[in-house]
């Protein structure tokens, strides 16, 4: 009675090792930058420019000129820009991670055309007179840059992002709620959005 | 009888890929730890070592798969100790967590390694 082998074929070498090893670290390093960019958005620091907000909005809120009121919310920003890369460089080292560069390159090509952008027509905007659309312009532009900053990232970031554009539409389409858009935007979803990541996603 | 076959060809390619972990070395090409040399799973304990966890959505999203092959693949990683597997409750919700082992991570700088004595040696070889 004849038996019957089962015959496996050896594993032949590939042929180029090396490339495919240089495939396979590119890969490694690829999905390493993407996943860190994904959680990367420090939670606590974005409370903490919430907080800062809602002075600043405080502040804003009692000046008597329309270029008081700008220089108050555009110290604001130069604070936030200052906790967000504090936090994130804290994230990152708390976390032992060693591509930061990747990761936070990505994220600030992405968010800053829209600032830019909103920087530019800001001037035009103050030029013509036309100071009250400003607020509105700020929070659509800041939300478009959420939206493609955060599209590598969890899915709370874009939605902040769909949220600080719809504030902006109500402030274009209604000024005299603009000054409740930006505390609503720039302190409150900020805080809400900063607990909800920080909690999930460690800090 | 398809669900029995289906697990015993689970259980093959979890054994194989376990006894293939580095433990026969044949070549440069074989001497592979096989466990996280499949893409996916590469992928997974790649995206876990650069996060303290991630959730199962989240690396479903991260790594653009199905339920099912995510959950095939990070039971293979579980099973040969790479990979941690935390299970608990938000509110009423179920909640999967994953964690990079110590075992892991070693497995990854070991793979890096090995990747890389591969392209000097075929850098010293042209």
């Amino acid at each position: 009675m004849g038996s019957i082998h089962v015959v496996v074929p050896q594993p032949e070498e590939p042929p180029a090792l090396s490339t495919r090893a240089i495939d396979n670290l590119q890969y490694i390093r690829e999905t390493m930058e993407r996943a860190t960019s994904f959680t990367a958005i420090p939670g606590w620091g974005q409370v903490g420019i919430g907080v800062t907000a809602l002075a600043a909005s405080y502040i804003a809120g009692r000046q008597s000129s329309f270029r008081n009121w700008m220089a108050v919310w555009l110290a604001e920003a130069v604070v936030a820009l200052l906790i967000a890369g504090w936090s994130i460089d804290r994230k990152a080292r708390a976390a032992n991670l060693p591509l930061l560069s990747g990761p936070a390159r990505k994220v600030a090509f992405s968010i800053t055309p829209p600032l830019v952008a909103g920087g530019l027509i800001t001037i035009v905007l103050y030029r013509a007179g036309l100071t009250n659309a400003i607020p509105g312009v700020w929070l659509l532009l800041y939300g478009t840059g959420v939206i493609t900053g955060g599209m590598f990232s969890v899915s709370v970031v874009p939605v902040m992002g769909l949220c600080f554009m719809f504030l902006g539409a109500i402030a274009c389409l209604a000024p005299e709620l603009s000054d409740w858009a930006m505390t609503v935007g720039f302190g409150g979803l900020h805080i809400v959005f900063g607990i909800i990541i920080a909690r999930r996603y460690g800090g | 009888m398809a669900r029995q076959s289906a697990l015993k060809q689970k259980k093959r390619d979890a054994s194989s890929d376990l006894t293939d972990n580095g433990a026969t070395p044949r070549s440069a090409a074989t001497n592979l730890d096989r466990l996280i040399h499949e893409r996916m799973r590469l992928g997974i304990v790649s995206a876990l070592a650069a996060n303290s966890s991630l959730t199962f959505n989240d690396l479903k999203n991260l790594m653009n798969t199905t339920d099912g092959n995510l959950s095939v693949h990070a039971r293979k990683l579980e099973d040969g100790g790479y990979i941690a597997c935390i299970k608990s409750f938000e509110g009423r919700l179920p909640k999967t967590e994953y964690k990079i082992t110590a075992s892991g991570r070693r497995a990854l700088e070991n793979y890096l390694n090995h990747m890389e004595t591969l392209i000097h040696q075929a850098r010293n070889a042209g």
